[in-house]
């Protein structure tokens, strides 16, 4: 089955940009990701940018309205996710508590559907 | 065996036995509860018109688990095929011509981490625990919980919809998620008794016993798990004390005041040797904690107060809540730290300012410093806060000892 972890944190939750820590982070994401692959579960997975860069878009009488910004101004933005592919949710869960940002964020995970 | 005197009668009482077990067994096979259900159904209808036909038959449970099998199979067979359909066919069909159809393994215990996962509600896992496992019909679980049949009814569709769609497995957990996970099953076992114990003596009898019946059943699924047996203790030591903790007068009375003659003497045997057998295991645990803090409360010279305290300490290392903080401050203060147990009761008011007990325990012990009429105002607070009448009765009872 395949799952689809979405990470979401507050801005600046996490370790500064260019701290010591930040580095220790990023290497969690690079074995995190290396991890997955190795055990064959790896599908896809990226970082995003921030929501500033974000443009929403909806088709309202056939007319395409643009907006500046996100789906929802919420605390927590989605800032990544990671497609998996694992036997169940239990894996899925296992894998989605050794994403760095758990620490600080929260990962909502889920199942993707099949036709 | 004795034959039954009616197909009905024999029907339900194979049913009341076997029901966990054969659904477990489907629910293994199909990978799908509403399937297996469906299946046990149509078995149990079927049951009723064969029996009444030719008879009961010498095994009704081995009857019951073959026809159930074959009548999953039938119900798979009109589905659109894929390959897990087939599969789950092949192994019906292997295991339904089984010699002894009762001997293939029992697989509750999977059903039982399945319906407790931690990605249901914790109010879905109780009521999938009590419809799956314990066999309680939807309108019962309904009744003891106050809803609807329909809104239950909504609820357990809704926690089988999320098993099937969320690949929720259906297995028991790998052995460093295990301490988990089956925290999660007992907390259900748990919250079914609690569910029957504050509905009152009578009305939530059911529910108790049920509790009882998951906690023995996990003991021989799991059966040399220290928690496991914790919980079991934990539960008969309370239960034993049921019949004793209201007072003629309808008053809630605390261990220490209980008539002891009222306490269930076997069962606080049977609860004493349970925990017994868990500690020796030496792999503590927070349900084993709380059966040694029920076991102290029924020590013949009372309640031995510093190492009820020294216990709620050490269960605070696992479950850092304040209602623990709460226990933990009375205890110290029963066993003489007053000032001690007033200054934790301060720490914790923040986040329990509504919580009855909090309100209750800190009117006792600003009465006991001789502080009445702030006592005063935190037993009318608590009284506010009470649901049963016996609360209630016992709350004002100590308000109006009060020295004014």
């Amino acid at each position: 089955m395949q799952y689809l972890a979405l990470i979401y944190a507050a801005p600046n939750s996490g370790p500064a940009y260019g701290t010591p820590e930040f580095k220790t982070f990023m290497d969690g994401y690079f074995a995190f990701t290396a991890l997955l692959k190795e055990k064959g579960a790896f599908v896809a997975g990226d970082g995003l940018k921030g929501t500033d860069t974000a443009t929403s878009l909806r088709l309202r009488g056939g007319k395409v309205e643009t907006m500046d910004g996100p789906f929802a101004e919420t605390k927590e933005h989605l800032g990544g996710y990671y497609l998996m592919e694992v036997p169940d949710l239990d894996t899925a869960l296992k894998y989605a508590a050794m994403i760095p940002s758990a620490a600080f964020g929260t990962i909502e995970v889920r199942p993707v559907m099949t036709y | 065996m004795l034959q039954a005197p009616d197909p009905t009668q024999a029907l339900n009482l194979t049913l009341r036995a076997d029901r966990g077990r054969i659904l477990a067994a489907l629910i293994a096979r199909v990978r799908d509860f509403q399937l297996a259900e469906e299946a046990l159904q149509d078995a149990a209808t079927s049951a009723l018109a064969h029996w009444s036909r030719s008879g009961i038959p010498s095994r009704p449970e081995a009857w019951l688990i073959r026809v159930a099998f074959r009548k999953a199979i039938d119900r798979l067979r009109s589905h659109s095929r894929d390959s897990a359909r087939d599969t789950a066919m092949t192994v019906l069909a292997q295991d339904e011509a089984e010699e002894d159809p009762m001997d293939i393994p029992d697989d509750r215990l999977r059903l039982i981490f399945t319906c407790c996962h931690p990605a249901l509600e914790p109010k879905s896992r109780v009521a999938l625990t009590l419809r799956t496992i314990a066999g309680l019909t939807t309108a019962d679980i309904a009744r003891a919980f106050l809803d609807t049949e329909p809104t239950m009814g909504q609820r357990l569709s809704r926690a089988k919809a999320k098993i099937a769609a969320a690949g929720i497995p259906f297995r028991i957990p790998d052995p460093e998620d295990w301490p988990d996970r089956l925290n999660s099953v007992l907390t259900v076992v748990y919250l079914i008794y609690n569910a029957g114990y504050t509905s009152g003596p009578t009305t939530g009898q059911d529910l108790c016993r049920e509790a009882i019946f998951l906690a023995r059943l996990l003991t021989t699924l799991a059966p040399s798990d220290a928690e496991v047996e914790g919980c079991l203790a934990l539960l008969l030591l309370t239960h034993a004390r049921a019949d004793a903790r209201i007072s003629p007068e309808g008053l809630t009375l605390p261990p220490a005041q209980q008539d002891r003659s009222l306490w269930d003497t076997h069962m606080l045997t049977e609860g004493l040797a349970t925990l017994d057998s868990a500690m020796a295991r030496r792999n503590p645990g927070p349900f084993q904690i709380k059966a040694a803090i029920a076991a102290l409360h029924t020590a013949q010279n009372g309640p031995g107060w510093p190492q009820i305290a020294a216990l709620y300490t050490r269960l605070l290392a696992f479950e850092p809540t304040p209602v623990i903080r709460l226990n933990h401050a009375v205890a110290v203060s029963e066993a003489g730290g007053l000032g001690e147990a007033l200054i934790h009761l301060a720490d914790i008011e923040p986040e329990l300012a509504d919580y009855q007990p909090f309100n209750a325990a800190k009117a006792d012990l600003l009465a006991r410093s001789g502080r009445a009429a702030e006592a005063h105002t935190a037993y009318a607070k608590a009284i506010a806060l009470s649901d049963s009448p016996a609360d209630i009765a016992f709350l004002l009872q100590r308000q109006s000892l009060l020295s004014h």
